[in-house]
């Protein structure tokens, strides 16, 4: 027994607590250790996620390294989130879902005209959103690998098949994310319309960091 | 019409410019070849996008007569025939963290036999054509299977799955940088790597009857797209 409390950064409340709108976006800057949250506030909404060591953003996260480490399709606490050259860029240390995408890759306006058709070549687009707000970091068309769909629901089968289906999760449900290294976290509250991805009416998320 | 034929050894990498209109197709000359393809469009920006491929056409696996489509959502090859139906597509390319299992190789003690890995491979041929790490995207691990578990999640090679003489053709829809290395599947428990031939020939034209214009309306969207993007 000590009188240490384990986790004092938590009891004196998170450092950053932001309200990310439907359709935008953030560039985070999380230090090494830090802990970031990000609140599915209504309930069935996909967080688009990239993740990039601070100081050199060419080391940035991989999906498909990530899943084949693991051994699995789908991202849960105790994921170990990969770069393309092994690195550990974070671990998922808390998640109410369950599970999570990270193969269904993130809506383009490119890539909505193919699924959808010419008429929803102007909707806003999460790689809209990633372009805009990485530009700061330097990180533009080159930089973006493929990405996380935190909250999305995409089960593949074992004959091969893919879906998209409505998401696992409800109002208040979170997932966090601890830093293994200084992390730029770029992320896009996606504003997809033509799929159950985000319930069809895409809404805020909360994101709240604790870190010294 | 065939144009020229090129042997990749296994466990080594390649690269070449492949023109639109061409069918190039892959055999493997061993038992469990692996081939770790990217993709890059005429531009030698737009990389195939494997997310975007699979959930346009609501696969997990690559097989005919599936487009192969890129990050600005064109059709950069479709997949027209293949003796395999399944392509694994999840599994990544190999790391030198994968080939520790060997003991140290170098160009000094195996001269040309030294293991490489995929990515080392890869990237190599990317930055002959100036790109390079920063575009590492998700390769097709061609003649590869990477089973998915009844729970629909777990993850397992399935060894076997190519033998020697499997194939699988691709018809380039624009002018690509085709990027490859031969090296063993990160997951494959495979001892050495087999090689692949490349023979690359002239595609008959095809029409809005084409196999993989047909297969979804996604599909015939990227071909569209592409269509356009070098009318
Ligand atoms: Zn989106």
């Amino acid at each position: 027994m000590t009188t240490l409390d384990s986790s004092p950064a938590i009891e004196a409340g998170p450092v950053l607590d932001a309200t990310i709108g439907a359709g935008d976006g953030a560039l985070v800057r999380v230090p090494a250790g830090g802990r970031l949250r990000i609140v599915d506030l209504f309930g069935n909404q996909a967080a688009d996620t990239l993740l990039y060591d601070a100081d050199d953003i060419d080391n940035r996260y991989s999906a498909f390294d990530t899943i084949r480490e693991q051994q699995a399709v789908f991202l849960t606490t105790g994921s170990r989130l990969l770069s393309t050259r092994l690195d550990e860029l974070a671990v998922i240390t808390d998640d109410t879902v369950g599970r999570h995408d990270t193969i269904g890759g993130a809506c383009a306006q490119e890539s909505n005209v193919i699924r959808y058709g010419e008429h929803v070549r102007h909707q806003h687009a999460c790689r809209q959103t990633f372009l805009a707000y990485g530009a700061a970091a330097g990180i533009g068309q080159r930089e973006l690998g493929h990405n996380i769909n935190f909250f999305m629901n995409v089960p593949v089968t074992p004959a091969g098949g893919l879906q998209f289906d409505d998401g696992l999760s409800a109002p208040g449900k979170y997932v966090e994310l601890t830093a293994s290294r200084d992390l730029l976290v770029l992320l896009s509250n996606c504003p997809q319309l033509n799929n159950p991805c985000n319930g069809w009416d895409p809404t805020p998320l909360q994101l709240q960091g604790w870190w010294s | 019409m065939a144009l020229y034929t090129h042997e990749v050894p296994g466990g080594a990498a390649w690269s070449t410019p492949v023109k639109a209109g061409r069918l190039v197709t892959l055999t493997a000359l061993g038992d469990d070849a692996n081939c770790s393809v990217l993709l890059v469009g005429a531009d030698r920006v737009d990389r195939m996008n494997i997310p975007d491929t699979l959930k346009a056409q609501m696969s997990a696996r690559i097989l005919p007569p599936m487009v192969l489509m890129s990050d600005r959502g064109l059709a950069l090859a479709s997949v027209v025939a293949s003796t395999l139906d399944w392509h694994d597509c999840l599994g990544g390319f190999g790391h030198d963290a994968h080939l520790a299992r060997f003991g140290a190789s170098s160009y000094q003690a195996d001269r040309n036999a030294w293991r490489r890995a995929a990515r080392t491979g890869l990237v190599s041929e990317l930055t002959k054509h100036g790109l390079g790490e920063r575009d590492l995207h998700a390769p097709v691990n061609f003649f590869s299977r990477v089973a998915i578990g009844e729970d629909g999640s777990s993850l397992a090679f399935v060894p076997g799955h190519a033998r020697a003489g499997d194939t699988v053709t691709l018809r380039t829809e624009q002018d690509l940088l085709l990027v490859l290395s031969t090296a063993l599947h990160p997951m494959s428990a495979a001892d050495l790597p087999a090689g692949v031939r490349v023979d690359v020939e002239l595609a008959p034209a095809v029409g809005t009857d084409d196999a993989s214009y047909t297969f979804r309306a996604e599909s015939a969207r990227a071909l569209e797209m592409t269509r356009r993007a070098v009318a």
